[in-house]
């Protein structure tokens, strides 16, 4: 697997802004992520009410160079595109259209024509090189620049395999979205859904694995079996899903890297709904006898199943708070499906959902503070609600929105949209959890069941 | 209730996916049949002469009232309706009592994913239920639910989901 060595190849910046040659090797610097106070902050409790404008211009580099990824110019200008492109789905920022901004010189990078910016309304700066290394590695430098201020406000540099060169954008996008609205990175993570063909009674369902803006998309599976409801691991390196192989439905691990896949319990029962543990000690998943289904956890290693609930009913759709301690499902105990939490040993259960209409899907926010879940109440809706229960909130509005999953710092969701009809078809969405700027994921079919993959690291 | 038995297969790839060394990992083998099967009840599927085998799937299609039952919505009672076409079942299941059959549980496509498995499962076991009290031994009857992964009529309006609520017989030939 992939890692991101990052190194701080910074341009010297007085001797770049004077120098007529290509700024030489630059020299290696501390981590300056956050640094300075103050200066340009973004509202995020206002949302999208008033997006930040933005001017990512493309990256130049210093000498044009093929590698496997393509040639350094254009990487450059598709380096700018992703992370505008990051920005801008995040909904509270305006990239300013590339094509309008002006050429930035090599030299440039680390100081900016201030006058120039300014005039494009930009209140930020983003401007950066690409630069082939001899050792066939890419690095790209990420500098944010206060408009108004004229000030450096972080600068970052990364080094990445040409394979992996998305990422080095993505991490310059999640470097600035973090400096300018103090929320956490969330752009370098993937997304593992269930992508669908064919027609609507005889769905054929494959395993997909994608970056969250859809790019680098792969199928896992071949189609052969159903499969349901893919969770990746803490730690990336595998993903649990539900499997009709063999016509019983069975919960497995995929190991990434190796392809491989292993049962995690092999019994008589319909087993579903699996769920990582935050440590990946476990996995948490739901089985179904004699018309009865309960939540049980077992070792991720392997071991006896250990039963979490005994209530007569549907107890399902289990999800670990992020420290591991609580679990929050749901029950139809009570008649319609509602959200409960329980220990993680499965003592102490009390519901937390009391509004009208059935509550399903819950998940818990890797910040803790929120639980998203699925409102059946004609139409099903994607909603929030705190962890005891109150400040419900409704964030989408459309015939079937279904399965909520978090982005990785707890600021965005995404779900699917089933569609009417015989023709209906599902598409993956992502929402803020403000409830505004919702926004298709791109994917090449239909697809279904998208759960969001921790921050890479 | 639920009485757990459970293998656990930890990382024991050799054992029970014996494809699970291949770069293309979907194809997993049938996973162990929990249920040795009896004797195949029935003789070959009738020749190809348009005769119908006594006992065969195509038999039990022809004989029975439906193979198929039908619940309310967030449903899993057997109503009138259902407990005369489950008769016709039981009565062709007592005349062969080698024959062993599957029970699939179904959903319409307005409830959740997940629930939607778990009240599969309730149908077809209450179809089996309903079975098991008219004589049909439980050990010749497995079930699967299907959730609503497998839709019988693809609309979305109350007549396409009221099919959907189902339960099917499928005999094990």
């Amino acid at each position: 697997m992939f890692r991101l060595s990052l190194a701080f190849a910074l341009l010297a910046s007085t001797a770049a802004a004077t120098a007529q040659q290509p700024a030489p090797a630059p020299a290696p610097q501390g981590q300056a992520q956050g640094q300075g106070d103050g200066g340009l902050v973004v509202d995020v409790e206002g949302g999208i009410s008033a997006p930040t404008p933005i001017a990512i211009p493309v990256m130049p580099t210093a000498a044009v160079v093929n590698t496997p990824a393509g040639s350094t110019d254009t990487l450059g200008r598709q380096l700018s595109e992703i992370i505008a492109n990051d920005l801008r789905g995040s909904g509270l920022f305006t990239p300013l259209a590339p094509a309008q901004l002006r050429a930035v010189a090599f030299p440039e990078v680390t100081a900016p024509s201030f006058d120039y910016w300014r005039s494009t309304q930009a209140q930020a700066l983003v401007q950066g090189y690409i630069r082939a290394n001899g050792d066939g590695t890419l690095t790209v430098g990420c500098y944010l620049f206060d408009v108004s201020a004229q000030r450096e406000l972080v600068k970052q540099g990364f080094v990445v395999p040409p394979a992996d060169w998305r990422r080095a954008a993505h991490k310059c996008a999640d470097t600035v979205y973090s400096r300018l609205t103090g929320e956490g990175p969330y752009f370098d993570s993937r997304i593992v859904y269930v992508s669908e063909t064919g027609p609507k009674a005889k769905r054929i369902k494959r395993l997909a694995i994608m970056d969250q803006d859809g790019a680098n998309h792969r199928f896992l599976t071949n189609g052969q079996a159903i499969v349901l409801t893919p969770r990746f691991a803490p730690n990336q390196q595998s993903i649990v899903y539900m499997s009709y192989a063999g016509r019983i439905p069975s919960i497995y691990v995929y190991d990434i890297g190796s392809g491989r896949q292993r049962l995690v319990a092999q019994n008589v029962a319909t087993t579903f709904a699996p769920r990582f543990s935050p440590n990946g000690q476990w996995i948490l998943f739901s089985m179904a006898t004699n018309g009865n289904t309960d939540i049980y956890r077992v070792s991720s290693q392997g071991g006896t199943p250990q039963r979490l609930t005994t209530s007569p009913g549907i107890d399902t759709g289990g999800s670990y708070s992020p420290d591991g301690s609580k679990i929050v499902f749901e029950s139809d105990r009570s008649g319609g499906q509602q959200i409960y939490v329980m220990n993680a040993d499965g003592s102490n259960q009390q519901r937390i959902s009391f509004g009208g209409g059935r509550y399903a899907t819950p998940v818990w926010s890797p910040r803790g503070d929120l639980i998203a879940f699925t409102k059946l109440a004609g139409n099903f809706r994607i909603g929030i609600m705190s962890p005891s229960g109150g400040g419900e909130k409704l964030l989408t509005d459309d015939w079937s929105d279904e399965g909520p999953s978090w982005s990785p710092n707890g600021r965005a969701i995404t779900f699917y949209r089933s569609g009417r009809g015989a023709g209906g078809t599902a598409t993956l969405w992502v929402v803020d959890l403000t409830g505004v700027n919702e926004r298709r994921v791109p994917t090449p079919l239909s697809g279904s069941d998208p759960a969001w993959g921790p921050l890479r690291p | 209730m639920a009485k757990l038995k459970t293998t656990l297969l930890v990382a024991a790839c050799g054992l029970a996916i014996a494809a699970c060394a291949k770069k293309r990992p979907e194809v997993l083998p049938p996973a162990p049949v929990e249920t040795p099967a009896t004797e195949t009840p029935t003789g070959p599927t009738g020749p190809a002469t348009g005769e119908v085998t006594p006992g065969s799937a195509a038999d039990f299609q022809r004989s029975v009232t439906s193979n198929t039952v039908l619940f309310g919505l967030d449903q899993y009672d057997i109503d009138p309706a259902a407990r005369a076409i489950l008769d016709s079942q039981a009565q062709w299941l007592v005349r062969y009592p080698n024959v062993r059959i599957t029970i699939e549980g179904h959903c319409d496509e307005r409830g959740t994913r997940e629930y939607n498995l778990g009240l599969g499962d309730r149908r077809a076991n209450a179809a089996k239920n309903y079975l098991a009290a008219k004589g049909i031994a439980p050990a010749r009857i497995t079930t699967i639910s299907y959730g609503s992964e497998r839709p019988a009529a693809t609309g979305s309006d109350e007549q396409a989901w009221a099919q959907n609520r189902r339960a099917v017989t499928i005999v094990l030939n």
